[in-house]
């Protein structure tokens, strides 16, 4: 069996004094599509805020090939492509300024903007490339967003409610999108309201198996 | 591939020319009140010139500071820069270079006309200039680092300006002692030589302070 790529160990969340889960346990490799599921305030997104980085409100490790990621940072982030709820599209940049924006900062796969049209024609936004993001709807923002993952070089792909306000058959597109990263080596952990329909090495995570076992009152003295 | 960036945020800032106009549009302003208030003697109002125009220069860069991170913590591409195997150091340098050019720098182009209006002696103008410009840096990479520690505030701007204000204050003084001795007819490259020194270090240091800024507030949200 191939080194998982990321892997999650007795993992505990505290968010204003509760306790969101606790002992969270997974591996991610190669290959792997996890979905993240739960209710709402069940710390999906938290969860993935701890994954990308950003949030130090935990406790436990977090290994990226066997390192701790504060270790690997460097390592870490040249191979995550984040996709958060706010998606990052800047409103005053053309979409196609979003992606060569997003190539600054970002290794990418393409660099010119043959292959950023490439990627907008993917998505089905070629025809708006030259529009102010501000100017689309919210499903092509997400849209612009989910473009970046195609030209970015990531392996890691974190990706918070991917699909809101994308419509029916974006869904079943973007599936199917995933489902090739994922094919061609790529590992995703995804949070969505909906199961995917995708083949492959896909499994669920429900954050409600973890749930703090305390009362609130009591997690407090844990914490 | 930086240079992709700090294009970029040149654009987005040039886009919304609302933001660079306001705090010239608030130094004018103050500048056209203050003859008014003080009454039109050309004597008194050319004594207080100095200290007038650095204080309108000071709270309109704050006033353009304000804003600074505020957009991207909304649109959710701070966490996208921050998360960028970039250098980050770059990344904010460049970005709050480029909102020096939108306000520091705008500040200095139309201070010659703060200082006519006020009646600052002209052979005053190149140290007001020169300190504009050297103290200028210094007011914005500062301010920048009260934008980054409020940026996650919905009303931060009070809170910013108590953060930031006492910062200011060396730069205040240094500034106008500056073009007070130019008018006076004294030799003012000390006075320069020491804000172009604030400037280096304000250069150099504030985007450490203000990443670990940014981080606490993606941290918290």
């Amino acid at each position: 069996m191939s080194q998982a790529i990321l892997s999650i160990k007795n993992l505990s969340c505290e968010r204003g004094y509760r306790l969101l889960f606790e002992r969270l346990q997974f591996d991610v490799s190669r290959g792997d599509i996890l979905r993240v599921t739960g209710g709402n305030g069940s710390g999906k997104t938290s969860l993935l805020n701890i994954l990308a980085g950003l949030s130090s409100q935990f406790d436990g490790d977090i290994l990226f090939e066997g390192k701790p990621i504060k270790k690997a940072q460097h390592e870490y982030l040249s191979c995550l492509a984040y996709l958060s709820h706010e998606k990052g599209v800047k409103l005053g940049l053309t979409v196609l300024e979003n992606l060569t924006w997003f190539a600054a900062l970002y290794p990418c796969k393409v660099n010119d903007e043959a292959g950023f049209i490439a990627a907008l024609d993917q998505v089905g936004l070629k025809r708006f490339r030259f529009q102010r993001a501000g100017e689309l709807s919210q499903g092509q923002k997400q849209r612009v967003a989910l473009a970046r993952l195609l030209i970015s070089n990531a392996s890691l792909w974190v990706l918070d409610e991917p699909f809101t306000a994308i419509d029916q058959d974006g869904i079943q597109q973007f599936e199917q999108l995933i489902g090739e990263f994922a094919q061609s080596g790529g590992a995703v952990i995804i949070t969505a309201h909906q199961p995917l329909n995708i083949e492959g090495n896909y499994r669920e995570l429900s954050l409600d198996d973890f749930k703090s076992q305390h009362s609130p009152e009591q997690s407090l003295n844990v914490c | 591939m930086l240079k992709a960036f700090f294009f970029a945020e040149l654009r987005l800032i040039f886009r919304a020319p609302m933001d660079i106009i306001n705090p010239m549009m608030f130094a004018m302003l103050v500048c056209l009140m203050f003859p008014i208030g003080l009454g039109p003697a050309p004597q008194a109002l050319a004594k207080l010139a100095p200290g007038l125009i650095w204080v309108i220069v000071l709270l309109a860069s704050l006033l353009a500071t304000d804003k600074l991170f505020k957009n991207d913590y909304a649109d959710g591409s701070l966490a996208l820069w921050l998360l960028s195997p970039k250098s980050h150091y770059y990344l904010v340098l460049l970005k709050v270079f480029a909102h020096w050019l939108s306000s520091g720098l705008m500040l200095l182009i139309m201070s010659p006309i703060l200082a006519i209006l006020l009646n600052l002696p002209l052979y005053a103008l190149p140290a007001l200039l020169m300190s504009l410009l050297a103290g200028s840096i210094s007011l914005i990479f500062i301010g920048a680092i009260g934008s980054a520690l409020t940026v996650g505030l919905r009303q931060g701007s009070v809170l910013l300006s108590l953060i930031i204000l006492p910062l200011y204050v060396p730069i205040l003084i240094l500034g106008v002692a500056t073009v007070q001795a130019a008018a006076q007819g004294m030799e003012v490259g000390a006075y320069i030589a020491l804000l172009l020194a604030l400037a280096a270090l304000s250069i150099t240091l504030s985007p450490l302070a203000i990443l670990a800024g940014l981080k606490i507030n993606l941290d918290a949200s």
